[in-house]
């Protein structure tokens, strides 16, 4: 269950006049407010939750855009910003009195500037697509979530996404130039451009990773990158997570940074392994999976240099990846593997906090003693590098208060992902899973400041309600409680 | 009299007997920025110079936090001892703007970046958290001490190149890397900086890992003891492991050309590259950063030039480094907008300063918002007045 601000009596009583009004500023097509076309509408990548809105537009055009949501502004309608809807954390999750605002349509490269080493593409082209555009030529799109076929790069925006290649190329924010976006007023406006350094203050920053509270981006400029000449992973097998998280920090402090170091326990192993026949061994307690970029000889040199690091913890195994096709199947697992803990448990949970990667073993065993104390199960998949963790938290929703029962374990590894310095969430975002958390981690002068830096972009805070922040606690606001699927 | 207490609670108090008198304060580091932008008209200067420390480094993390007022040398110092660097080498400005220790509270304040920006990211790319003093007094923190963190609203972010106008920064949180084991870099004379953009654009499309790619014209390369007499020159930056520093620019000479110059020689000249030391400047010389799309450098770098002005180019000609008479700024402003960018005065004579835009004015939409996001911070308007915009 989660609670919601309570909607708006007014809008819902004015659906009809409202739907018309979006009618008259966009083709029919674009409108939607049949109680079944909407249904695609009501749950995101978290569909534990799921609330109808009160209708759904497509628009086309950034002024398509900033026609709505003047239009939804001057009539006080909450607006909902949706790219694919993969939003591990119910960010793109509607309230009954909203309006969701689907980018599917603005699907467009807009121009591909190699000179200059960018690309401009509307908010709802897809994060693989924008590394198809390019890849033909030699280059790539850097953060790639494990979303990417789906996921869109407005979506990307939202949430600053990250992905396993992030600890060389960093997360979205590093990788954005500019942005185009449309205010709640829809005012359209330019925030930075094809070159490095903004001049004045830091909105591109600010707007990426706000989760669609402050403004709606339709148009972005990214970095596009050439290609390294090749890249190889490796996999090294341990007997412990606490013997892989000291080679993590072997690794790493030996001033070696891999493109990527991805970590799995045995039971992501198994699940990862049963769905890809990636060949991950079975006997270990622990995975890594490490690749190294450049020419064969570098990669050569680079591979070496980790397995003479790797050596004194007694790997049980050590394996280079001899082809392209062995690469592609190491990394299916590891993208696959939210889908593969699907295939094995009947309803799984993702958490998303980071730590300091010091605290990896002393994390994993407090998390293992969380499970055994909880009775569920939790397989855990990370990017180690930068100490992103990702425990799959394994339940059964038909099973009376067994989804409370795992959300309360996603909270407490929250909590123990604070309190060891770390944070809620690394790259999946606040929404509405971790908005009480917030509390966690924040004091209540600093979530207000945040507040007032919200309504200075959305005075009316009309933008994606009901996530990010704590729901007002006192006075308690009257809420509506939406069932759990 | 500069107010410089040795702790954040001390901070904490002078900026609420600030706000409690409604007097603006010009706040600083240790004031080696106080030229760059507009000229602060205030009755009280605050100083985080005394804010010193590092508060923790963790090499195996890649992470460094350090209390505002700790100069970069410090900083470096203590990197070194991890065989680390901060990855967008700051620079020192001081050979623009007078002598003095920059604090890695004013380099984050000001996002100042220098060469290996156009690989690795600005300064405000590498600032994983912030703790700072809002302009009612409060203490705001704001990401943490991860690599990976996008909880709640990044102010790390807004607060890098704000210069001090929305919250005063007490310590700095930032991700660092492992300093390469050596550097290496291509030279090529060259005809003009057509040519030169030409030839770095070669080297950052390549699959190589290029990390510097500069354009010095005649008069700026003569300004490098190491470069003196080679005329025009394109220079090429590779950083990494040294087997793969070689065979890198090995790669590159083959496919491009240019001279060869070692570790030593191209450490040294890169670092004069990001201290805009190949920049003459006369005494009432205005100076300008100008950013534009890459390919549109050398027509901005011919505009300044044409105007009366000189510069050279960074960035694989994305930065443009001008210096001139007060008189060419609006050819500089127009040569930038014409490069589709943005341009910030560095230094300036205090009449020009005051009345010209040092930064692009934003549209009027954004202005409404940038207002109201400066009274969400400060809300009486008591930090830095006029640093950035008028009025603001």
């Amino acid at each position: 269950m989660i609670e919601q601000l309570e909607p708006k009596a007014g809008v819902l009583a004015r659906k009809d006049a409202i739907v018309a009004g979006l009618r008259r500023l966009l083709p029919d097509s674009a409108v939607i407010s049949e109680s079944l076309r909407l249904k695609p509408y009501e749950t995101d990548g978290l569909p534990a939750f799921r609330q109808t809105p009160l209708a759904v537009v497509l628009p086309s055009t950034t002024e398509e855009v900033a026609a709505v949501l003047a239009f939804l502004h001057r009539e006080g309608v909450r607006v909902i910003p949706r790219g694919a809807g993969t939003s591990l954390s119910g960010g793109a999750l509607p309230m009954a009195d909203s309006v969701v605002v689907g980018m599917m349509r603005m699907n467009r490269i807009v121009d591909i500037n190699y000179a200059d080493r960018v690309a401009t593409v509307q908010a709802g082209v897809t994060n693989i697509g924008i590394t198809q555009a390019v890849a033909g030529d030699g280059y790539f799109y850097a953060p790639d979530p494990s979303s990417q076929l789906a996921c869109m790069i407005g979506g990307n925006v939202g949430m600053n996404s990250g992905g396993a290649h992030c600890l060389k190329y960093g997360v979205t924010a590093n990788n954005l130039l500019g942005l185009r976006i449309v205010t709640i007023e829809g005012e359209i406006i330019d925030i930075g451009g094809e070159y490095l350094d903004a001049a004045g203050f830091d909105w591109l920053g600010l707007l990426t990773g706000s989760e669609g509270m402050l403004a709606m981006v339709t148009e972005v400029t990214v970095r596009i990158l050439r290609a390294p000449e090749g890249q190889r992973a490796m996999l090294v097998a341990f007997s412990s997570n606490e013997i892989a998280g000291t080679a993590v920090d072997a690794i790493i402090g030996s001033g070696i940074i891999p493109v990527a170091l991805e970590f799995m326990d045995k039971p992501a192993i198994h699940a990862c392994e049963a769905f890809a026949h990636a060949g991950y061994p079975l006997d270990a307690e622990a995975l890594l999976i490490i690749e190294v970029e450049g020419c064969v000889a570098e990669q050569d040199d680079l591979l070496a240099k980790i397995a003479a690091l790797c050596q004194p913890f007694d790997p049980i195994s050590l394996r280079v990846s001899q082809s392209a096709a062995e690469s592609l199947a190491i990394w299916k697992g590891r993208k696959g593997a939210f889908g593969a803990v699907g295939r094995i448990s009947p309803d799984y949970l993702c958490m998303d906090g980071t730590i300091p990667t010091s605290q990896l073993p002393f994390v994993l065993r407090r998390i293992g003693e969380m499970s055994a104390q909880y009775g569920l199960g939790v397989a855990n998949i990370f990017h180690a590098g930068d100490g992103n963790l990702h425990p799959l938290i394994m339940f059964d929703a038909n099973e009376p208060g067994c989804f409370e029962r795992a959300e309360q374990f996603g909270a407490d590894i929250l909590t123990l992902c604070v309190e060891v310095g770390g944070c809620l969430t690394g790259e999946h975002g606040v929404g509405v899973e971790k908005r009480e958390l917030m509390k966690v981690q924040f004091t209540p002068i600093e979530l207000d400041q945040q507040r007032r830096i919200k309504s200075a972009w959305d005075p009316e805070w009309l933008l994606n309600p009901s996530k990010v922040f704590p729901l007002p606690d006192a006075p308690l606001p009257k809420v509506a409680i939406l069932e759990a699927a | 009299m500069i107010n410089a207490p040795e702790d954040e609670a001390g901070i904490v108090s002078a900026v609420r007997a600030a706000a409690d008198a409604g007097e603006p304060i010009l706040v600083q580091g240790r004031g080696t920025k106080l030229g760059m932008l507009r000229p602060v008209q205030a009755a009280r200067n605050l100083s985080t110079r005394n804010l010193t420390g590092i508060t923790l480094y963790s090499p195996k993390e890649l992470i460094v936090s350090a209390r505002a007022g700790t100069t970069i040398a410090d900083l470096e110092a203590t990197l070194a001892t991890g065989g680390q660097h901060l990855i967008a080498e700051p620079p020192d400005l001081s050979a623009l703007l007078g002598p003095g220790e920059q604090t890695i509270g004013g380099v984050v304040a000001a996002n100042l970046s220098g060469p290996r920006r156009v690989a690795w990211g600005a300064m405000r790319d590498h600032v994983m958290g912030v703790r700072a003093i809002n302009g009612s007094g409060e203490t705001i923190r704001s990401g943490g001490r991860v690599l990976k963190n996008v909880t709640g609203l990044d102010l790390c972010k807004l607060l890098g190149g704000s210069h001090g106008t929305l919250a005063i920064l007490t310590e700095v949180t930032l991700k660092v890397l492992p300093a390469p084991e050596l550097t290496g870099s291509l030279m090529f004379a060259v005809q003009g900086a057509e040519e030169a953009v030409r030839l770095l654009s070669a080297g950052l499309c390549s699959p190589y890992g290029v990390s510097g790619a500069a354009y010095l014209p005649a008069e700026a390369s003569d300004r490098i003891a190491w470069l003196k007499g080679q005329g025009a020159v394109a220079i090429i930056r590779i950083e990494d492991f040294a087997p793969s520093v070689e065979y890198r620019l090995g790669r590159l000479a083959a496919e491009l050309g240019g001279a060869l110059l070692d570790d030593e020689t191209s450490r040294a000249v890169w670092r004069a590259i990001r201290d805009v030391l190949p920049l003459r400047t006369e005494p009432g010389d205005a100076i300008w950063r100008v950013s534009v799309r890459p390919s549109n450098g050398p027509r901005a770098l011919m505009a300044v030039t044409l105007a009366g002005g000189r510069g050279y180019l960074d960035w694989g000609g994305g930065l443009l480094w001008a210096a001139g008479p007060p008189g060419i700024h609006d050819a500089v402003r127009q040569a930038a907008l014409d490069g589709k960018g943005t341009w910030t005065v560095v230094r300036a004579p205090d009449g020009m300063r005051a009345a010209v835009d040092v930064l692009p004015p934003e549209p009027a939409p954004l202005q409404r918002i940038t207002r109201r996001v400066k009274a969400a911070m400060d809300p009486g308007g008591i930090l830095n007045p006029g640093r950035m915009y008028a009025g603001l």
